[in-house]
């Protein structure tokens, strides 16, 4: 399935928040949305799985879903929202319970998505016993569980440590190389845009507009190969961020 | 200013992390009854004034051997059990609906805050003419001053839960009654359940007022009587009841806590 946002605009009362955005994600690509603090890259997310409503534009899906999605665009949230009086397992059983699945089925999706995601172990353990990585590998868990056809991912390495993020950027890496999924992925973090992203949109600093649209033509799994080139893109990155990282550090916050 | 090397740095830490110290409580306890009995046996405290903590014990065992504590205990029981649970679950009903629904909320919390404040003690004489002398209007008092503060703890319990799980639950696509029982209320279980603990005292406190007026049978009544007639010894057996009946209660919510907040 893909996601195809058509000239995109929003407000919040009299504040522009997002202008004119126009692109498309296609089959088994991740893009990553780059831009400064308060750009609008999260209401973009939440207009992309109709958690709000943009005041103009629209946001389309075409194409086949893929087999037994349950629930095409799902998110992970940057502070993972596992529900705390629930166990792992619970919280991942949580969002299948609402389908028409009988409970045998339901148990073999959540042992299936939690060997995929190495956490079979931790099944009985409460969110408050792990670890922020381990938090966030819950909710890709929990993710994968709907078999979704774009996944929304709103900044999800932030609240972790570097180590931990470098550690879950290698985990979905190897979980791409290996299922290929969708995603529109959010960050404010230039290595994880161009470690994870084959197409990066850059947006601007409020009103959130598209600057420019970089592709990697490297393989998301060969990129360690390329340390070079790798750089240049970085550099060129952070070229295009830099007066608009300066420039909306400067800005009065708003309200 | 050190001068001198090898001046160890000063420990400022520590402190402000109170402890329980087991048995503390129950020495505690002890010393007080035995200074009190000791007082009274050597006449320090008047008689007149307070009965010795064995008086007060006879008291009770006389109580309890005429068969009139099964009598007392079982009226009063019944209208604070029925009382509580009536207002607790109309409490929590009426909170919910406040927690969830924009009509609710600006219909009833006007309300909710205008009769809050009102001693229901004050409303007591008005009950007995609604609902008779007899066991309505002691119910209802009780009803009444449970349901109030269980709506407060209920709806704002249900104000704090994170809005990102109730996102979360939309994003998944769950029906709004899925997310209603398995985040909303579940969210709002503390809240809820250290609402019934000052309900659950409250409620004690208007029994013993409502069985003031009118009642036979009742601890309120045995102490009301035990107060007319100066029989001090009875009336410290009956506070002592009401003491062990409030902290049974207790006992019973920290037991449900324990259990529906495992997760803690
Ligand atoms: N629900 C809302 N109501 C009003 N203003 C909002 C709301 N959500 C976000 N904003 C404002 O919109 C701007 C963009 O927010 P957001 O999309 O969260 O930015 P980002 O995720 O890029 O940091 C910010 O200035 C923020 O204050
Ligand atoms: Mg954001």
């Amino acid at each position: 399935m893909r996601l195809h946002f058509e000239k995109i605009s929003h407000q919040y009362d009299d504040v522009e928040v997002l202008s004119d955005i126009s692109f498309a994600t296609s089959e088994g690509e991740i893009i990553t949305i780059i831009g400064p603090s308060g750009c609008g890259k999260s209401t973009l997310l939440r207009l992309a799985g109709g958690l709000e409503i943009a005041r103009s534009g629209k946001v389309l899906q075409s194409g086949k879903l893929p087999q037994g999605s349950l629930n095409p665009l799902t998110y992970i949230f940057q502070d993972f929202a596992l529900l705390p009086w629930r166990t792992v397992r619970g919280n991942i059983s949580l969002v299948l319970e609402d389908h028409r699945l009988s409970k045998t089925q339901r148990d073999e999706i959540i042992d299936d998505v939690l060997s995929r995601t190495s956490l079979g172990e931790f099944a009985n353990a409460w969110p408050r016993q792990l670890s922020g990585g381990m938090k966030q590998r819950v909710a890709i868990a929990r993710a994968l569980s709907v078999t979704p056809a774009v996944m929304l991912m709103d900044e999800p390495l932030s609240a972790l440590d570097a180590q931990t993020r470098a550690i879950l950027m290698d985990d979905l890496v190897s979980l791409w190389t290996r299922e290929k999924f969708s995603a529109l992925y959010v960050t404010h973090n230039l290595d994880e845009a161009v470690r994870l992203g084959h197409r990066i949109v850059v947006l601007s600093r409020r009103p959130g507009r598209i600057r420019e649209i970089v592709s990697i033509d490297i393989s998301i799994d060969e990129r360690d190969n390329y340390p070079l080139e790798m750089t240049q893109y970085r550099n060129q990155l952070w070229e295009l961020m830099r007066d608009e990282a300066l420039a909306a550090d400067r800005e009065l916050v708003h309200g | 200013m050190v001068d001198r090397i090898n001046a160890p740095v000063k420990f400022r830490g520590g402190g402000f992390a109170p402890k329980k110290i087991r048995f503390t409580g129950l020495i505690v306890f002890a010393v007080l009854i035995a200074f009190w009995e000791f007082g009274s046996r050597t006449g320090f405290i008047s008689a007149l004034v307070l009965p010795a903590p064995s008086e007060a014990f006879a008291a009770f065992m006389e109580l309890a051997r005429s068969g009139m504590l099964v009598k007392h205990l079982s009226a009063s029981l019944q209208r604070v059990l029925i009382g509580w649970s009536l207002g607790a679950s109309l409490g929590v009903l009426a909170g919910i609906s406040i927690g969830l629904f924009s009509l609710a909320r600006s219909g009833l919390l006007p309300l909710v805050s205008a009769l809050f404040p009102v001693p229901k003690i004050a409303l007591l004489p008005l009950f007995v003419i609604w609902f008779g002398i007899g066991e309505g209007s002691k119910v209802a008092t009780i009803l009444f001053g449970t349901f109030f503060p269980t709506i407060i703890a209920t709806y704002s319990g249900i104000d704090n839960i994170d809005r990102s799980l109730i996102r979360m639950g939309q994003s998944f696509g769950m029906s709004w009654i899925s997310i209603v029982r398995k985040i909303i209320i579940p969210g709002a279980m503390p809240a809820i359940l250290s609402g019934f603990r000052i309900s659950a005292s409250i409620a004690i406190i208007l029994l013993v007022a409502a069985e003031m007026i009118g009642a036979e049978y009742g601890i309120g009544a045995y102490i009301l009587l035990a107060g007319s007639l100066m029989q001090t010894d009875q009336l410290i057996a009956g506070v002592a009841i009401l003491s062990l009946m409030g902290l049974a209660f207790a006992w019973v919510i920290g037991r449900a806590e324990k259990i529906l907040l495992a997760w803690r």
